[in-house]
């Protein structure tokens, strides 16, 4: 496939956004637009199209600077609301990672654990404006005298807190099924024995990655919607592999891209934020994430006009092969099977299940879109481009 | 055809009553009970889904009203937080009854508490806690 003349730079792009003139849609929207008008015709008339995703991401967290205290104290150990943070870094830093679990839980003691309350809950409370209970422990130093340290805290007063999520927006997903003879509890829900349950966890179509499935426009400084205010792409995630198999319209089969993202926690907004408890797994946090697409020529306007039914995921079994490290796919299936609540499996019909929230997802995309439209919203030039694959 | 998911609490005196027997003789309603327990100091609570007629619906529920049974539909027992709900579907892998279930093509997610048996599976597998039980709890376990 050759690259067609570019038709807009970003710089045109963001003239249009500023003037209140842009033509945005939602990447749902945008698919039906290539489907009835062709992808040229598209580009021509379609400047941005927005995405979103709002599903569990594991590899999620937030730098806290708390602030020095009287007299002073060099943390090494730090916890929030009894969770457990990072404090090996400088004397009032420490990292609070979405699956840390409180101290006093019981884990899978009582199986399957509820896991009620981790590092993703710490991260929506401080969001909420809630107060949350600080306490540090020191082995103390001359400059640093003080041994420990407890405070009720919100996140006005905090002086830093950033997001920093080291693996976001995931560009695809395992479809889980369990072939055991008993219910399973994984990071993929719930999943009953014999096939009885098919869970995935991504938006389809509207989904960020998917849209771009080749990292052409995005990259480090890629302006994004994070938690429900403006943060950053600053590179290719853990585990970004760009190598993955795809099909022929250049979406994977499998997991590929992922991005490391960063936005200040104080601008953001609790809904798009949530803490997660999966049973019999661990604490997690929902992510509303959602990037905009410049549709730079007609091959963004292809790529981002991509339908359910071309996406393809693989049918994993959670039950045997992946506790093993053995994950081979036992079937391929599409996003419009998915969404459909039924797949064919062996020639069953087994029910699915999404972890992922399809509603949301598109209310991200929505909202983006409502914010470039209206001028508030411009779009950054990426300064370096994520790794990528050739084209075929 | 009318359906509800019913909590019966009984008191001691009506505990021996064969109240099912006649809701079926005299009521020509049909159920299927989901939870029946006695306890120590002899009250009874039982979780049933009764179906008939609305009319007989309506005559048996004041039958067992008149026997000083306090009849509660089950839906107001088992809640969403819709704030904490964030439409995800997960609850779906385990709902048994069909009361949480997905609407297409939006893909929202809907809980439809006349189906709810009040099994609590949802309870735990939400990973946003949104399913709440106002269950009376000491009275179940
Ligand atoms: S699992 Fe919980 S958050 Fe998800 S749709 Fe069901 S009730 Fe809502
Ligand atoms: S308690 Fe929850 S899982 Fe059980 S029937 Fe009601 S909605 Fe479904």
């Amino acid at each position: 496939m050759a690259i067609k003349k570019t038709t807009r730079t970003i710089e045109e792009i963001n003239k249009k956004i500023r003037s209140g003139k842009a033509v945005v849609v939602r990447a749902d929207e945008m698919t039906e637009i290539v489907k009835q008008r062709g992808a040229g015709a598209a580009a021509a008339e379609i400047d941005v199209v927005t995405t979103g995703t709002f599903s569990p991401m594991c590899s999620s967290g937030a730098f806290i600077n708390f602030g020095h205290t009287k007299p002073a104290l060099r943390a090494s150990k730090v916890w929030f609301n009894n969770v457990p943070a990072y404090g090996g870094i400088a004397a009032v830093d420490a990292y609070i990672g979405a699956t840390e679990v409180a101290e006093d839980d019981p884990l899978n003691g009582v199986y399957p654990g509820q896991f009620k309350y981790g590092g993703g809950h710490v991260i929506h409370d401080l969001i909420a404006g809630k107060k949350v209970t600080l306490r540090a422990t020191s082995y103390g130093t001359d400059c640093y005298p003080r041994k420990e340290y407890e405070k009720k805290i919100t996140l006005s007063e905090l002086p830093y807190a950033t997001m920093l999520n080291p693996r976001n927006a995931y560009q695809n997903y395992n479809c889980a099924i369990n072939l055991t003879a008993k219910t399973i509890y994984t990071y993929m829900g719930v999943l009953k024995p014999k096939a009885g349950n098919a869970n995935y966890a991504t938006a389809g179509c509207v989904s960020p990655l998917f849209n771009d499935p080749y990292y052409l426009t995005l990259g480090m400084g890629t302006r994004i919607f994070l938690g429900g205010a403006q943060g950053y792409i600053i590179g290719p995630g853990t585990q970004h592999n760009p190598n993955a198999e795809r099909a022929k319209n250049g979406t994977p089969l499998s997991g590929a891209g992922t991005l490391m993202v960063m936005g200040d926690m104080k601008q953001m907004d609790p809904k798009w934020i949530a803490g997660v408890s999966m049973l019999g797994y661990g604490c997690s946090i929902n992510i509303g994430l959602g990037v905009p697409i410049p549709i730079l020529n007609e091959d963004m306007a292809r790529f981002t006009g991509v339908a359910d039914e071309d996406i393809f995921t693989r049918v994993v079994d959670y039950g045997n092969d992946y506790p093993n490290g053995e994950s081979k796919p036992l079937a391929m299936v599409s996003y419009a099977q998915l969404k459909s609540g039924m797949i064919k499996f062996d020639g069953r019909d087994i029910p699915t299940v999404p972890l992922s929230s399809y509603v949301r997802a598109v209310e991200v995309a929505e909202i983006l879109k409502t914010w470039i439209k209206k001028g508030g919203f411009l779009l950054t030039e990426p300064q370096v481009m994520l790794p990528t694959a050739k084209k075929s | 055809m009318y359906s509800k998911m019913l909590s019966l609490r009984f008191p001691v005196q009506v505990v021996n009553e064969p109240i099912v027997v006649n809701l079926v003789k005299d009521y020509d309603l049909s159920f299927n009970i989901l939870k029946a327990t006695v306890y120590p100091r002899q009250e009874g609570l039982m979780v049933l889904e009764l179906s008939g007629h609305k009319s007989n619906y309506l005559k048996g529920i004041k039958y067992l009203k008149g026997l000083g049974i306090d009849v509660k539909n089950i839906g107001n027992d088992i809640k969403r937080d819709d704030a904490k709900c964030f439409q995800c579907g997960a609850c779906t892998a385990v709902c048994p009854t069909g009361a949480l279930y997905i609407k297409r093509p939006e893909m929202e997610v809907i809980f439809d508490n006349s189906k709810c048996s009040a099994c609590e599976l949802c309870v735990a597998a939400c990973p946003a806690k949104a399913m709440e039980v106002n269950f009376d709890r000491i009275l179940l376990e």
